[in-house]
């Protein structure tokens, strides 16, 4: 153990650049060590894909030939009203990794490290849901092959399609930071994945994404169909040309597009702020 | 002028557990500090208040003369911190583990590499770099997070109980590198449970308690003030206590201590091994049979015995300990 101080001469590390270079830098840094993790643990990649595979198949399958999507009871139509709300479900439903990653880095002790350096800010949760965003980019693809398979067909043009999958990964990403900050305010990385998950259910669920609003009760309809996950949900079934578009009046279910991001923008920044403030106190 | 590392009146309180109450530090350059406690005293508190971790209450607080309060970001470039429980990514091998610390301090992506290569060589683990770190044992670990607080050569290191589950030879070799590290001039907090520990390392040892001061001074000065070695005997029958007290009060420099239940008698000492030598012989000529005999060196439950009255209470510590932790969220 000789020498450590050889070529050491205390000297501080290099005065940070600041701003958004380095937030940028600092950003990728911790992206790439979790893409790194993930790679180490292909286990996580493969539960998260099976969860909506088999979603996928339960629903196709099993409610497929007893729904009605526009007065039609044929399945082939509820499996191609069905997949917009399991890619929404599915990118909502990673929130709940980020929540339990971070956890177990303050479990761990790695949060004060990162928070003991001079590093950016944001820069942990950032790189956190960066690498997610990855993920579920991954997991999307998977999916959409899963999907063609099971008979979902899309009836727009290349440039809608790809604008519905960009939508669902902006609501995953901002899902990400609610995620991040559930993660930050609880107390063990088993906590962070149940408290991340359980809102998700009344979230998902009370939405458009498995049956049509209309057959919802009259005063759970305007929940739904204000749900920023409808938006969403209904964004992509109007990008892909797929049946079940809701007709109801409400402003977001008229524009669908513009409403998904807005409520995703609106998330975002909201519980980015959130998060990075309550990471700045962050203790373990 | 204040020295490397310097807190007055620093006070830090979570709901109702003032976990620190008071605690002024002044470690000169180049210097080690002890920082000595029971789980819970406070040690781990002030050492996150000082390492921007945790904002404190009131108090002035100064690393490498910037101020921590104002400057939080100054004081990070110029800080490494070995917490605890060594915190490095254990999927990440050690290679990226500290590729990826260099970088988050700034360094470009080129020198971060350098860097880390050569502190896997000094550290023992370039056999085992490319390797996850989750296969490291748990000295491995330890000299990592050690090398991933070393990354930039900081003036001034905290090191929160480094030693603590090390086995012996591990924390030999710890030790080699604190010394040598200060010998190069960087400025060491160093937290223990361990008196040894601290007795040799540290330059300075202050002992806390409840948050609060109650000793400082140099090793020596600290023994002195508890009290030298002590020799400890277990007779094997209850009748033969007698007997041994008047032996080791002959040959012992105080008053012998019972414990009858235990049948275990305690006086301080001064001559070490011969000593204990001469007990076993006069012992032995009053026929007083032994289960156990030790020549005791001050321990920290003597240091909180001598300056308390009450031994460490490792276990209402621990408590204190969660309760901080809680109340830090």
């Amino acid at each position: 153990m000789s020498a450590i101080t050889e070529t050491t001469a205390n000297t501080a590390a290099p005065r940070p650049r600041g701003g958004i270079g380095q937030s940028v830098s600092d950003s990728l840094v911790i992206a790439k060590r979790n893409l790194i993790r993930m790679t180490r643990i292909p286990e996580m990649v493969i539960f998260g894909l099976i969860q909506p595979i088999m979603f996928v198949v339960l629903f196709s399958y099993v409610f497929g030939g007893s729904m009605v999507i526009n007065g039609s009871t044929n399945p082939q139509d509820y499996r191609e009203f069905l997949m917009a709300g399991i890619f929404a479900q599915t990118v909502t439903f990673a929130t709940a990794g980020a929540g339990a990653g971070i956890a177990d880095d303050m479990h761990k002790g790695l949060i004060d490290r990162f928070r003991s350096l001079p590093m950016s800010r944001g820069a942990v949760l950032t790189g956190r849901t960066l690498a997610d965003l990855v993920q579920t980019a991954l997991t999307l693809v998977v999916l959409a092959i899963v999907a063609l398979l099971v008979g979902w067909r899309t009836h727009e043009n290349i440039g809608k399609v790809l604008g519905a999958f960009g939508l669902l990964l902006l609501l995953g990403y901002a899902f990400s930071w609610i995620g991040a900050l559930i993660g930050l305010s609880v107390r063990t990385p088993e906590a962070a994945t149940s408290g991340g998950l359980i809102w998700l259910f009344p979230v998902t669920f009370i939405s458009n994404a498995f049956v049509p609003t209309a057959t919802m009760p009259g005063w759970l309809q305007p929940v739904a169909e204000w749900n920023p996950f409808s938006a969403t949900v209904q964004a992509c079934r109007v990008l892909f040309g797929n049946p079940g578009v809701s007709t109801s009046d409400a402003w977001p279910m008229q524009h669908p597009v513009w409403a998904s991001l807005l409520w995703s923008l609106v998330i975002l920044v909201v519980f980015r702020t959130l998060a990075v403030r309550k990471y700045r106190s962050a203790t373990a | 002028m204040p020295g490397a590392i310097y807190a007055e009146g620093l006070v830090k309180t979570f709901g109702d557990v003032r976990a620190v109450d008071g605690v002024d530090l002044d470690v000169p350059q180049g210097t080690v500090l002890g920082l000595l406690g029971p789980n819970g005293a406070g040690k781990t508190t002030v050492v996150r208040c000082l390492t921007t971790l945790l904002t404190p209450d009131s108090g002035k607080l100064s690393v490498a003369g910037i101020d921590v309060v104002k400057q939080p970001n100054e004081v990070r470039r110029n800080i490494g911190l070995s917490g605890q429980f060594a915190a490095v990514d254990e999927y990440l091998t050690g290679r990226e583990n500290l590729q990826m610390v260099a970088q988050l301090y700034q360094m470009p992506a080129k020198a971060a590499k350098a860097r880390a290569g050569e502190l896997l060589d000094r550290f023992h683990l370039a056999d085992a770099a490319d390797r996850p770190s989750k296969t490291y044992s748990g000295g491995m670990r330890r000299r990592l997070d050690l090398a991933a607080a070393l990354v930039v050569s900081p003036p001034v290191m905290f090191m929160d109980e480094p030693t603590t589950g090390l086995d012996p030879r591990n924390r030999q070799q710890l030790w080699d590198v604190i010394r040598e590290l200060v010998s190069g001039g960087t400025t060491l907090l160093l937290t223990t449970q361990y008196l040894e520990e601290a007795d040799h390392l540290a330059h300075d040892i202050c002992v806390i308690d409840h948050g609060k001061v109650i000793a400082r001074g140099t090793s020596d000065q600290l023994k002195a003030q508890i009290g030298g070695e002590r020799v400890e005997v277990v007779v094997h029958e209850r009748d033969q206590i007698a007997p041994a007290a008047e032996v080791m009060q002959a040959l012992g420099k105080g008053e012998v201590k019972v414990e009858n239940h235990t049948r275990r008698l305690t006086v301080p000492v001064t001559g070490g091994a011969k000593l204990l030598a001469e007990v076993i012989r006069d012992l032995d000529a009053r026929g007083v049979e032994i289960d156990d005999i030790g020549l005791r060196r001050p321990t920290l439950d003597d240091v909180f015995l001598s300056l308390t009255g009450h031994v460490a209470e490792l276990d209402e510590g621990e408590n204190g300990n969660g309760t901080e932790k809680e109340a830090g969220k």
